[in-house]
This record gives structure tokens, sequence and C-alpha cells, in this order.
């Protein structure tokens, strides 16, 4: 096939298109990175400056509250070996930068998911968008985001937000669609307005799966972020990146193991939220 | 003034054609086409055609017809759920179907107030909010929709459930809500989508029953969409019968009875009819202790020891009878050392002549669940029919009408002889 039909130059194309962005709306962009690296530097400083006994306490109390003593022994136990293996602000840098990920992505896919599950046109639109999103392989996110942000943690939020967010948009979509004719029906009969119709019926009945579709999007910030550390994101990747870098086996899985119980703490909590709700119905 | 009550809802030449193409399907329908051919044509659904019909202010107008013959899109068609591809109308003289949206809204929420089949209740809402739900569609205050879906939820027999979450309540509680939610909103028309389709047999009778006590005390303009015939000729003050989108026969349940239009009524009329001869002497079970009125209370009260009862009727020496005592009384009377039980006698016991039918008696048994006694012209008694026997005798000759795949009616037995709890105090 090569030499009959001309190579289409999508790469190219993406490359100026990307340049004509960063040029144009620099000032946007330079905006954006200084509002997000200050709330990561604020969020770090809060985090950091407690101390880690009181950290540990808020934490074990709100696993407490939500699911019980089991969760919040695990949680003590998994913290205090995090501590134990000197990765405590790593740590807690990891978890800055999933928290402001999450929040951004969430507050970007609530109303893309809400007007994709009402528009069937807007559907059509963001489905293939969102398939888009989540093959297209993570690493490929990182490169945009360096020269729109620059090295270091506001790319990483950027890349973070993007590959995180399609299941808080479809689990949206899905949960809005779920909610079952009759009571669509019962409302409209009642008189309900769009709006009402939204915030007193679709969007509560549709709150456990949303809620299912947030704790997608943490999880896979952080997996994002620990990625991330390979354009300068501080925190566990960044752990991980240095062990590969030194060949240290060692320190690579004890990076690693903190990941993996940062995750199982933020999935179980965010899973305990879900439950509790259904349990007070 | 004239006798013939206002007209509340006026319908006229209302169509509804499902598909994109609905011009072509009604110019078909107004060539004399039927719906199999239109459709075999043009792939267009003529879901209702022509359809004109009143509701008078106040009455209780049952729509029946079984799946498909177009009464959930009738009754959709009025609040516009389903908008209607052609004709009128008219509440209160305002015509619906030219409302804009937001005026729709507005109508919809002054108007109509809506019961489902399968009760459509919000289940993140409690019981309380649920009946509340169109008052605060309505922007109507906390305190005052409170207070209105309190009334509601009392009206139907909810007192004390107010905090129950639907999923806790049995399906004839869930459908009390649905109708508590439907009266507090106080809209001017009510409208039934087969509201009791899916209740069990027993709790349908009662529910029938209560609605019919509320209609009437409420006097609120009722359209009940069914496709059980009993339950129809039970409720309605009119039936419009709809067979593929149009109106075979409309008249009160005698009319339809009597006159059947056509082979379709009259096929599904057949077994009401079975059910409706069944009289009071079917069920009638003899009286196995009665007491007379010269009888002193201490002689009453070993007689109904023996008999293992807590009620017995009374009779002269002719048999004819003059009433019921309870246990508790005569006992009074023993303890007081009376010698006649003349004015313990209570008079007011319901009686039946033993050609009664069946369907009519059924009314009789609420509120108390006295037996009635049956009797004839010089009020001599013959014997008592309770609740449970009216049942078994009805389901024993099977009821009428329930719907079947191909739409032609069929009869299967609708009434489960259930195991009753029924108060038989006199035997």
């Amino acid at each position: 096939m090569e030499g009959v039909l001309p190579r289409v130059p999508i790469g190219p194309w993406i490359e100026a298109g990307l340049k004509w962005l960063t040029t144009e709306y620099s000032v946007v962009t330079r905006g954006i990175s200084r509002m997000t690296q200050d709330g990561i530097d604020n969020l770090n400083d809060v985090l950091l400056g407690t101390p880690d006994w009181v950290f540990m306490a808020v934490v074990a109390l709100i696993c407490l509250r939500l699911s019980g003593w089991r969760l919040m022994l695990g949680a003590i136990v998994g913290l205090l070996l995090i501590d134990n293996m000197g990765l405590w602000d790593p740590m807690v840098q990891t978890l800055t930068l999933v928290v402001i990920a999450t929040a951004v992505a969430v507050v970007i896919a609530l109303p893309i998911g809400i007007m994709a599950a009402l528009s069937n046109r807007l559907y059509r639109i963001v489905m293939p968008v969102l398939d888009f999103m989540q093959t297209m392989p993570a690493f490929v996110y990182l490169i945009p985001a360096i020269p729109f942000f620059g090295i270091g943690s506001v790319s990483a939020i950027f890349a973070t937000v993007i590959f995180s967010m399609p299941p808080a948009i479809r689990l949206t979509i899905l949960g809005i669609r779920q909610v079952p004719v009759e009571l669509i029906e019962a409302s409209d009969a009642y008189g309900a307005t769009r709006m009402q119709k939204l915030f007193k019926v679709q969007l509560p009945l549709s709150l456990p799966t949303i809620m299912a579709g947030i704790n997608q999007t943490i999880m896979l910030a952080l997996s994002m972020v620990v990625i991330a550390a390979m354009i300068g994101a501080e925190g566990l990747g960044s752990e991980v990146w240095r062990a590969i870098q030194r060949l240290r086996p060692g320190d690579g899985f004890e990076a690693g193991i903190a990941v993996v119980i940062l995750a199982m703490l933020l999935d179980r909590i965010t899973q305990s939220i879900r439950k509790s709700r259904r349990d007070r119905e | 003034m004239n006798d013939q009550p206002e007209i509340k809802i006026s319908v006229r030449g209302l169509s509804k054609v499902f598909g994109a193409n609905p011009r072509r399907a009604l110019e078909m329908r107004d060539a004399g086409m039927k719906r199999p051919e239109i459709f075999e044509k043009t792939g267009q659904t003529l879901g209702l055609s022509n359809i004109n019909f009143d509701v008078h202010d106040g009455e209780l107008l049952v729509i029946m017809g079984l799946s498909g013959s177009g009464k959930s899109t009738l009754i959709r068609c009025l609040n516009r759920l389903i908008e209607p591809t052609e004709g009128q109308i008219l509440i209160d003289g305002e015509d619906i179907t030219r409302l804009g949206e937001k005026d729709l809204l507005e109508a919809r929420r002054r108007h109509f107030s809506m019961v489902f089949q399968n009760f459509a209740l919000f289940p993140h809402r409690t019981v309380l909010q649920n009946a509340q739900f169109g008052l605060e569609i309505r922007g109507v205050d906390k305190a005052q929709r409170r207070r209105a879906a309190l009334e509601a939820l009392e009206q139907v027999g909810l007192k004390g459930w107010e905090d129950a979450w639907p999923h806790q309540l049995s399906g004839g509680m869930q459908q009390r809500v649905g109708l508590a939610r439907a009266l507090a909103n106080d809209g001017s028309v009510l409208l039934m989508d087969e509201a009791f389709s899916a209740l069990d047999p027993l709790i349908r009778k009662d529910m029938q029953q209560e609605l019919q006590e509320l209609q009437f005390h409420t006097q609120k303009t009722t359209i009940f969409i069914t496709h059980d015939l009993d339950e129809a000729l039970n409720i309605g003050d009119r039936i419009i019968l709809l067979k593929d989108g149009e109106i075979v026969q409309q008249g009160t349940p005698e009319d339809i009875l009597r006159h059947p239009a056509d082979d379709y009524v009259a096929r599904f009329i057949e077994g009401v009819d079975k059910a409706r001869v069944l009289t009071a002497s079917n069920a009638m079970r003899p009286v196995r202790a009665t007491a007379r009125e010269s009888d002193g209370p201490r002689t009453v009260l070993h007689k109904m020891r023996e008999s293992g009862i807590d009620s017995i009727y009374i009779t002269s020496r002719d048999r004819r009878l003059l009433g019921l005592v309870e246990a508790a009384a005569v006992n009074r009377a023993v303890k007081r050392g009376d010698d006649h039980i003349r004015d313990l006698v209570d008079p007011d016991v319901p009686v039946t002549g033993p050609d009664e039918p069946l369907s009519a008696l059924y009314g009789m048994f609420s509120p108390r669940s006295v037996p009635i006694a049956v009797v004839d012209e010089d009020r001599r008694l013959l014997g008592v029919v309770v609740k449970g026997a009216v049942l078994d005798e009805l389901a024993k000759a099977g009821e009428p009408a329930t719907e079947d795949d191909d739409g032609t009616p069929k009869i299967i037995p609708d009434e489960t002889p259930a195991p009753l709890a029924v108060t038989e105090g006199v035997q």
C-alpha cells in the first residue's frame, strides 16, 4: 500500500494544533497552571503539616463511622506500615494529587454526564469520545501536558483528569438512564419541570451509580498519578521511578505496596459511603 | 338549572397515530381502512381513532378494554404524557391540546392527579414525602403540604405510616400511598391507570370499595382505566368500551349488560353473567342456634356457649328475624339479674333475600364483618351468608374476562379461594 496513498499526516496535524493552542492560549494555560499549583501546594502544606498520628486518627475515625472496626484496624495497620517504610510524605503528595484530580474530574464529568443522559444527540457524540479517552494508552496524555503546563505536578493533574474522567461520565449517564420510566412519567404527570425532575427524581435515584463512577475515577486517578512520575509528579510514583532508574527492586516494591494500601483505603472508604447511604433508605 | 351535571371534560375527534407519518395513516383511516390494514401498508399504528366522549363533573367514568385497545394511550393523551395526533380535549372549556409547554405544566398541576398500575412511588422518599410530591412540585409551602399529605394519608387509612419507606409496604398499601399522592395534590380530575390491576383479587375488591366511598365523599371527577369488566361494572357510574382504538359502546353498567352493542361486548359479558346469577341461596348456610325473644338471658347465654358463638339471632315464635344480641350484652344482663333480653336486641342487622345476586352481597360486608341474614318475604330466617362463602362461590363460578395474548376474553378463575379470616359469629 505504501506509495499508493500519501501518508495522512495525523501526527503533524496534532502537533500543529497543540503548538497553536499553547501559543495562542498561553495566558489561559499559565493561569490554570498557577491556580492548580497553588491548590496542590496548599493542600500538601495542610496535609504534611498535620502530625501523622492526627492524620491516622482522623482516617481511623472516618473508617469507623462509615464502615466499622475492621476497616479502621486495616487503615491503622496500613498507614503505620507506610510510615514505617519512610514513605509518609510521598504518600501524602500522591493523595493530594488524587484528591485534586478527582475533584476536577468530577466537576467536569457530572454536568457532561447529566446532559448526555438527557440528550440523545449529545449522547451519540460523547460515547465515542469516551471510548477514545479510555483506550488511548495513558502515557500518551503525558506528552501534550508538558507543552501546556511544563514538567511537574500540574501536567500530572491534567493527564490524570483526562484519563480518570470517563467512568464518572459513563456511570452518571447510566444512572440517570436507569431511572424507571414510570417514575419519570409520574413526575411528568404531576407537572414537574425539567429541573424539578432532575433534582427531585433523577439525580437522587442515580446517586448510588454515580458514586460507583466516582469510586472508579478515584482508582484510575491513583494509577495515573503514579505513572505521571515520569513527567515529574512527586509522590509514591517518583519513588518507584527512582527505584527503576537505580535498579533497586526492594525500594520499588516498598513504594508499590504503599500504593496498594492507599488504593485499598480509598476504595473501601468510598464504597462504604455508598453502602451506608443505601442502608439508610 | 338542569339536573344533568356540568361537563368537566369533553373529548372531540381524538386520534393518535404512532409512527413518523401520521397524516397518511389518518387519510387511510378516513378512506375507511382499519388498524391492521393501515399498519400493513404504512407501518404506522393507529392507536386511537376519532374518540368522542364527555365526562361529567363528579362522575366515576371507567374506560375498559383489553391490552392493545388504546385505553392507556387514551388516558395519557388527556394530560398529554402522549401527544395526540389530532382532536380536542377540553377541560372546563380550555383546550389542553393547544397549550404551550409552560401552560401544559400548569394545567397538569391544576387538573390532573394520576395513579399508576405499578404504583410508581419514589423509592428514595418516605410515604409522607411521596404523598407531598405533587404539592412540592407546585411550590406549596412546607407546613401546608405536610398538612394536606397527612390528611390524604389518613383518608386512605395509612395514618401512622408516614415515615415508612415504600419498599416496606405491601402492594395494597403502596397503592394507597399512590392514591394519597393523588388526593393530596387535589387536582380537579383523578386519572387511574389500571390502578388496582397489580393487586391480588381480595385486596383489589377492598380498594374498589374504598375508591367508591372516597369518590362519593369527595365527588372528584375520576377516570378509571381497567381491562377487567367485573371491576368496570362494580365501580363505574358510566363505562366506555374500547376496542382497537375505537369506542365500541358507552353507557351505564346496566345499559351495557342489557344491550351489548355488538358481539365483542356480548362476549365480554358472558363471563360476568355466570357470577351474577349466583344468588344468596347458593352460598347460604343453615343457622344452627337461634334464641327466642321470650328467652331469659341465662338461656340465651347457654345456647351461645353450647354453639361456641358470641352473638345470636333472635326470632319470634314463627321464626321471624328480630335482630341480634351480643354475648357481652347478655352477660351484663345476667349480672344485673334481668329476666328478659328484649332491650338488648339490635334490630339493625344486614339482611337480604334468597334471590339477591352474590356480587351485590359482597358490598354489604364492610365495614362490619357481620354475616348477612337471609330472610324470605315475611322476614323469616332462612340462613346466613358469611363473607368466605360468597368468595368461594364466586371462585367456583369463575370470573370474567381476563385478557389473553390474542386479545380474546377468556374465562379463568380470578378469585383465589384463599383462607379467610372471617367473623363467623352466627352459625
